[in-house]
């Protein structure tokens, strides 16, 4: 529903009321056939939302090249009809569909759901109010929005980086960070956007690809990319890439007298001011909620924290404080693209776990009209070739093709349609193939790539079998590239049709292949992670074996006393544990590891081995790593010789038990980075800062006269976690930020410990005696997490983590189908990230689990008994393994043919092009096919 | 039974990136969604982005 905002939700969990409000989009979605005719002719033109106002677009436009509906829409505060009917109307006499409604209404919809997610996310500081960075002013001061449509080539300049003021081209960018941002004084912003250094960094790098020699630098405060693989991005832009990173907030920009050139001012790291000019100044901008997002969180009721964004529990993350209302993305905490789809699936976890008894009460598979038989049926084609509008008409002689394609054999209809893809054109596919009985389908059109999906679905309507249907593409291939030649296209597009129209004669019905699934889960890992993924499968109704490897539940977190926010761990754990063994679907395994792994998606066994060298055999359908991470132990600053140098965890357990050196120590140094971004450990380990300042603010809270040093690198309390970073410079905790190539030393003074530090605001040697020093110490990968991984067929990466299939847009599915991971398996983070991440995978197991079997692709390889010899050369090159050697008895005799899994088949066609004797072909692509295609495309 | 009354179907709020991957878990896993977008198209904020971190891949 687009165009749409929630106005009411009444009612309670399981049962919610919501009234939305469907604005009129006054162009009807059934007829627009996305032609663009309209756009063209539109007289009216305003800055693009989507190309951030650095482009135009009409009053009649769509929102972008990709979007879904590719449907156009009116803008009726720039439309003039709207504004004063009968003035101008130009859309609507251009609009062959007849798709213009300028009398649509308003519509109010009453929905009846059992949950509410919502996801609105978030916008972009606007710097316009605060006039120190001159942005509305000099147009040469821009958002990172506005650079990131500048760099795209889709965007207002198609890629090229030019001076908006004269366009110029720039030599010279800066980047300021924190825009909108950890600034309580001109924006009350005082969190950290969370994903600005990231996307600053990008954008200098892809800057710098796109205008050689390109100078840019990024002024700082925090670098602050704690995310996986982060860091190394970090390096490489720093030492590949050439970016530069000063350290200075930057406080205003200048204009250099009647230039568009740019001053700023600023301390080098020898802290002196200085002054320096640019082309443009890039702000990176932080997020933040919406007014309009606020009136929606009103609206439903749920509170909201300091930050304005939702409020959630740390060990709840996507439940707002109404049942039965979740949040997602930004909306709860500004964070990045993986963490938001990670919650996006989270969310989804909790709604099914609340919804579990519903399941499948709505939802409803498509039906469609039996299959005919056509396998003994003489081919009869029919071939619809599509004008596209104007796309291809113009260019084609289509009454040409027309004639042309009845000619070809076994053609026995043909038919022109405006747009073959239009909902009223496939109703009448569907007639004409009932009609005139045809068997066998051309389309002659655009991509299959796009479009064979929805002519399938046609065929299937008509009651043929889906794969009887072959597309020619006579538009991206044919009249968009040969556009000025209309004799040659006409020529081209005929050959495409009588090469479409060999090929689908020899076209047969395929089946799609179905693979049961076993509705049981296998979780491996008792900590929080393995825990929270298990109940909420339980919860959701399936039953769950739990592998932990020790006698204890909990992992990690039994080490841990408090979330960021406050919460109180081990109560929390110990609830996740009492939950989690009154559940009758969860069996749990102590003591126990995985010994072998076989199968694949919806079809795995898994054996497990328990302490006493008992085996077990587990048949499961998903399985869901969550084996944690391990502590680093260190081997700098005199760790392993002072009694008085600690881990953060030893010190958490010490101040805990009021051990005496800790409650009668005056002088506190924590110790930040120790194991983390260095050497072959190029990672962040993202909880050490917050747990730190978390330490800190304690021991200085206890008692105010104590000193407590902080020495960092960067200070990454990312979020609304900053809070806690102001909180202790409020309280006068001392952060000392050191560089890499000058780290602290430790010296062991019997009595005391002696810290010695470079200072970078005071351009001297610090020497501080401490009392007690606190290591806050790397999370590294355990050093079993590869023989796991060998079992289980899924990939770790460099640094040892288990390595997800996509980093943004499948963070917790592996690229093995049916396997996923969370918590700090992989990578480190949190307890409220490795919540979501645990629930994000329990939601993606359960779209397999909710089914009693997959579906896969017709397109598979198939073995001819009859020419197989079992000579074994397509074993080697599938890439899936998925083709064995089986023997089989013909007239008495042993010979060897080939089998293939069709699970594992992936219909690539590798063995059908290897195979000497013509033993294995693939569906919908047999030798006849293509070699009939061939000679189609050579008979003139 | 209390249980009777849930209604299997949800409704979310967004069309951006999170929105969208919650819809597509929920409807493949037995839910009938309802995807309500405020602007004339999903996608959200990701589709105006050029290339993403630390990949650089298109966002699209």
């Amino acid at each position: 529903m687009t165009l749409s905002e929630v106005t009411n939700i009444a009612g309670t969990a399981g049962n919610f009321q919501v009234t939305v409000k469907e604005a009129p989009r006054y162009v009807d979605v059934d007829k627009c056939i996305a032609c663009g005719a309209c756009t063209e002719k539109c007289p009216k033109k305003v800055d693009s939302e989507y190309n951030a106002g650095t482009g135009k677009r009409k009053a009649i436009y769509v929102k972008y090249a990709q979007a879904v509906p590719l449907k156009y829409q009116i803008d009726p505060e720039a439309c003039i009809w709207l504004k004063k009917p009968g003035a101008c109307g130009f859309c609507q006499t251009v609009c062959d569909a007849g798709a213009i409604n300028f009398n649509d209404t308003e519509k109010i919809h009453e929905i009846n759901v059992g949950a509410v997610v919502l996801a609105p996310g978030f916008e972009s500081f606007d710097p316009k109010e605060a006039k120190v960075w001159g942005y509305g002013i000099q147009p040469n001061v821009i958002t990172a929005m506005q650079l990131e449509r500048y760099l795209s080539a889709s965007g207002p300049t198609e890629g090229h980086l030019v001076r908006p003021s004269d366009h110029k081209a720039v030599n010279k960018v800066a980047f300021l960070q924190c825009v909108g941002s950890r600034d309580e004084n001109l924006c009350g912003n005082g969190y950290c956007s969370s994903v600005c250094c990231m996307y600053a960094i990008k954008e200098a790098v892809i800057a710098k690809d796109h205008v050689p020699g390109l100078s840019a630098t990024i002024f700082y405060m925090d670098m602050r990319t704690h995310g996986k693989e982060f860091e190394r991005y970090l390096e490489r832009a720093k030492s590949d890439s050439g970016v530069r990173f000063v350290r200075c907030r930057v406080n205003g920009v200048e204009t250099e007298g009647n230039t568009d050139d740019l001053r700023i001012r600023y301390i080098n790291e020898q802290g002196r001011q200085v002054e320096e000019f640019f082309d443009m100044v890039v702000l990176s901008v932080g997020l933040q909620t919406p007014k309009s997002v606020l009136a929606l969180a009103e609206t439903a009721g749920i509170q909201m924290t300091a930050d304005k964004f939702a409020a959630t529990s740390d060990f709840a993350p996507v439940q707002t404080s109404r049942e039965g209302i979740f949040t997602c993305g930004a909306f709860a905490g500004p964070k990045d693209i993986p963490q938001s789809v990670v919650e996006g699936s989270a969310a989804a976890a909790a709604v099914a776990d609340l919804l579990a008894p519903a399941r499948h009460q709505l939802s409803t598979a498509a039906t469609f009209p039996t299959e005919k038989d056509i396998s003994n049926e003489e081919p009869r084609v029919g071939v619809f070739i599509c004008h596209c509008g104007s796309n291809i008409a113009s260019v084609v002689d289509v009454a040409k093709v027309e004639e042309y394609a009845a000619t070809l054999p076994y053609v026995t209809y043909v038919e022109r349609n405006l747009f073959s893809c239009s909902q009223d054109t496939q109703d009448m596919i569907v007639k004409r193939i009932q009609e005139q009985n045809l068997n066998r389908i051309v389309i002659a059109a655009c991509t299959p790539r796009t479009h064979e999906p929805l002519f399938r679905e046609t065929l299937k309507a008509a009651g043929l079998n889906e794969y009887l249907v072959e597309m020619a593409n006579i538009r991206n291939h044919n009249s968009w590239v040969h556009s000025k030649d209309p004799v040659h296209a006409t020529a081209k597009a005929k050959d495409l049709v009588r090469m479409a129209a060999a090929k689908v004669t020899y076209c047969t019905a395929l089946k799609p292949i179905s693979v049961p699934i076993t509705q049981k889960g296998l979780v491996i890992g008792g900590g929080v992670a393995g825990m929270t993924a298990a109940l909420n499968l339980a919860e959701q109704g399936f039953e769950v074996h739990l592998v932990e490897r020790t006698d204890t539940l909990g992992g990690n977190a039994l080490f841990l006393k408090h979330t960021w926010s406050g919460e109180h761990i081990p109560t929390q754990v110990k609830k996740l544990i009492e939950k989690v063994m009154a559940n009758d679907k969860v069996i749990v395994h102590k003591e126990s590891e995985i010994s072998k792994v076989e199968g694949f998606v919806g079809n795995f066994e898994t054996t497990i081995k328990g302490g006493d060298g008992s085996t077990q055999v587990i048949a499961h359908g998903i399985g869901i790593i969550a084996t944690g991470a391990g502590i680093m132990s260190p081997h700098e600053y005199c760790y392993q010789t002072s009694k008085r140098v600690v881990t953060s965890v030893e010190f958490d357990r010490l101040h805990e038990l009021k051990e005496k050196h800790v409650r009668s120590a005056k002088n506190f140094v924590f110790i930040q980075c120790v194991g983390s971004r260095e050497g072959d450990a190029m990672y962040c380990s993202k909880v050490c800062c917050t747990h730190s300042v978390q330490s800190a603010i304690e021991v200085k809270e206890e008692d105010p006269s104590r000193n407590v040093y902080i020495l960092y690198r960067d200070m990454r309390t990312y979020g609304q976690r900053e809070k806690l970073y102001r909180q202790a410079r409020q309280m006068g905790i001392i952060f000392i930020n050191y560089e890499l190539h000058g780290k602290p030393q430790v010296i062991d003074k019997g009595e005391m410990l002696e810290v010695m530090v470079h200072d970078h605001i005071l351009h001297r040697p610090l020497k501080i005696e401490a009392d007690i020093v606190i290591l806050a110490t790397a999370i590294q990968p355990r050093s079993d997490a590869k023989d796991l991984a060998n079992l289980f067929k899924v990939p770790v990466d460099g640094d040892g983590f288990f390595l997800e299939a996509h980093a943004k847009l499948r963070p917790v599915d592996f690229s093995t189908d049916g396997m996923f991971v969370a918590g700090l398996a992989h990578y480190p983070k949190p307890i409220e990230e490795s919540v979501a991440q645990a629930l994000a995978a329990a939601a993606r197991a359960a779209t397999l689990l909710s089914k009693n079997e997959v579906s896969l692709d017709a397109i598979k390889a198939s073995v001819d008994a009859e020419f197989c010899d079992g000579c074994a050369l397509c074993l080697d090159v599938c890439p899936f393994h998925a083709i064995t050697l089986v023997t089989k008895e013909v007239d008495g005799k042993v010979g060897r043919l080939i089998n293939v899994n069709k699970a594992k088949c992936k219909g690539c066609g590798l063995c059908q092009g290897t195979c000497p004797k013509r033993g294995v072909y693939v569906g919908g692509f047999t030798m006849q096919q293509i070699s009939s295609q061939i000679e189609a495309a050579l008979a003139v | 039974m209390l249980d009777n009354k849930k209604v299997g179907s949800v409704m979310i709020v967004g069309g951006g990136v999170t929105g969208m991957q919650s819809a597509l878990d929920l409807a493949d896993s037995g839910y009938y969604v309802y995807l309500v977008e405020k602007s004339g198209a999903i996608g959200g904020a990701m589709a105006q982005l050029d290339k993403t971190f630390p990949t650089n891949d298109c966002s699209m």
